[in-house]
């Protein structure tokens, strides 16, 4: 079935922004400036980047002129404040694979995800922060062989483990809510965890105690460190605590060690690299590959800092390049938000 | 400048210079030593930068092996944590460092 992706229909757009963390957000606005409208895709389902996914309730206390905003409304006041250049979302897309068109056929890329999609652009921008945020993997022997299968990292129906022996490792807010949630369900239900305390809402710790203590859940104190089981059928979970090794039994494990970003394919596309991050000049924020920018998390310079701030920067200098390829020969003049005709159109149609 | 010594998991040694005042971490990441993500850049709360401290330290330096509080809680998402771990964005490099050795564990996630 290969083929019929391959042959899956193209989308034209002026400018791809991979990602849509603060930063990518804002570059819709900065591309939308000077006349191009963008594309936006993210590998999760919905806008906000880090901001959302690890620290939605935490304050933000330096970006400039909002004494206090919390990472989930950042976000919200991002797409508001893009909304009148109409971006097109795609979520749940991570981009793969980067084609060069050659000049005789028009130049540009083509930019391929997982599932399929392709898009042909004359302007890539990297807003790819850390990379894909995906739950964390523990370094545990022939972990593939049971992934999907009987190990998990987040729980997708419910029902899939009624009436099975299952551990829950981990001490934060997932592990502890998905524990609450499916002990009453499942045959036994262990939660392993390497301390007493627990970094979650109190109220849950407080309910989880009062299972264990009604005979509904077990609390086990240890570290996960194997598996144990046969073509991705667990038998039991092994734990160390202590220095003292032990097995749980199991059909079933879910793992909560939090997320972490992984750059996976964009790594290979072929940009100049720099200790795990894309290399760009600070005029205009491309990478070695003409056309394709990197702004944000993702790109590193001397002197980069990993703030905020300095992405919405980036993405500002990033858009008065990235129009001499969306509109060549055309003179793109710098204007203030404050009387570009062109805000003022967009606005007026919303 | 102060001299430190990261241990890779495959036992390759990375010996960086670090200037007093930056973090461990911040000392591996410019020196690009392999398995030091530090996704979150310092802000204890990504707990990529894990490391386990030379033991052989206990008895010189106690506090290299004192963890704060919100260290304590990030360590819930590192993997193999161990009496010697620590978040390497969390310790400031001082003269007294000085040939300090940190192992990388395997993977930071
Ligand atoms: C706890 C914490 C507190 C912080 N506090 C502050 C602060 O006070 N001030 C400050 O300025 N900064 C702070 N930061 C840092 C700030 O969040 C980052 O600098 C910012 O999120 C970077 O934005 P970004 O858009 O470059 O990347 P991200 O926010 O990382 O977004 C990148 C997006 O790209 C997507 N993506 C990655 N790869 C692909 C792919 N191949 N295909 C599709 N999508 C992809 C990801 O899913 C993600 O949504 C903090 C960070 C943390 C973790
Ligand atoms: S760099 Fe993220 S916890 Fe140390």
């Amino acid at each position: 079935m290969a083929q019929v992706s391959a042959q899956a229909e193209t989308i034209h757009a002026q400018a791809l922004v991979i990602g849509a963390g603060p930063v990518g957000l804002f570059a819709v606005f900065e591309l939308g400036m000077v006349g191009i409208s963008a594309h936006v895709i993210d590998i999760l389902p919905h806008a906000g980047g880090q901001c959302v996914e690890l620290y939605p309730d935490k304050p933000i206390f330096d970006i400039p002129a909002q004494p206090r905003i919390s990472g989930a409304e950042l976000a919200e006041r991002l797409l508001q404040q893009i909304a009148p250049f109409e971006p097109t979302f795609h979520f749940n897309e991570s981009a793969q694979v980067l084609e060069r068109i050659p000049q005789e056929e028009g130049g540009g890329f083509i930019v391929s995800t997982a599932s399929g999609k392709r898009f042909r652009t004359p302007v890539v921008v990297v807003a790819a922060g850390s990379g894909a945020i995906v739950p964390k993997r523990p370094p545990l022997k022939r972990l593939e062989e049971f992934e999907e299968k009987s190990v998990f990292y987040a729980v997708r129906d419910p029902e899939q483990f009624r009436g099975r022996r299952i551990v829950v490792a981990g001490g934060g807010d997932s592990a502890l809510d998905w524990a609450i949630e499916l002990a009453p369900h499942a045959e036994r239900l262990t939660l392993l965890h390497r301390r007493q305390e627990f970094r979650a809402a109190p109220a849950s710790v407080e309910r989880m105690r009062q299972m264990v203590e009604a005979g509904q859940m077990d609390f086990r104190l240890g570290q996960i460190c194997g598996l144990v089981g046969e073509n991705g059928v667990l038998q039991a979970v092994q734990a160390r605590h202590q220095g003292e090794t032990f097995e749980i039994p199991a059909d079933a494990c879910l793992l909560f060690f939090g997320l972490a970003g992984r750059l996976g394919a964009l790594a290979q596309w072929g940009f100049e690299m720099q200790g795990g991050q894309i290399a760009v000049n600070t005029e205009n924020f491309e990478t070695s590959i003409p056309g394709v920018f990197a702004i944000g998390d993702v790109c590193t310079y001397p002197g980069k800092l990993k703030l905020i701030l300095s992405g919405f920067h980036e993405a500002a200098l990033m858009a008065q390049k990235a129009a001499r390829y969306v509109f060549p020969g055309r003179h793109v003049s710098f204007e203030h938000s404050t009387s570009s005709t062109i805000l003022a159109k967009k606005l007026h149609q919303g | 400048m102060v001299r430190i010594v990261f241990i890779d998991p495959d036992g390759k040694r990375h010996e960086v210079d670090a200037e007093e005042g930056m973090t461990l971490m911040e000392a591996a990441v410019q020196n690009m030593v392999p398995g030091i993500d530090a996704d979150c850049g310092g802000g204890c709360a990504c707990a990529t930068c894990h490391v386990y401290v030379d033991p052989a330290w206990q008895e010189k330096l106690p506090e290299l092996f004192e963890r704060n509080e919100a260290e304590e809680d990030m360590l819930d998402f590192a993997f193999d944590v161990r009496e010697n771990s620590r978040l390497s964005c969390q310790i400031k490099v001082t003269a007294e460092l000085e040939g300090l050795e940190l192992q990388v564990p395997e993977q930071q996630g």
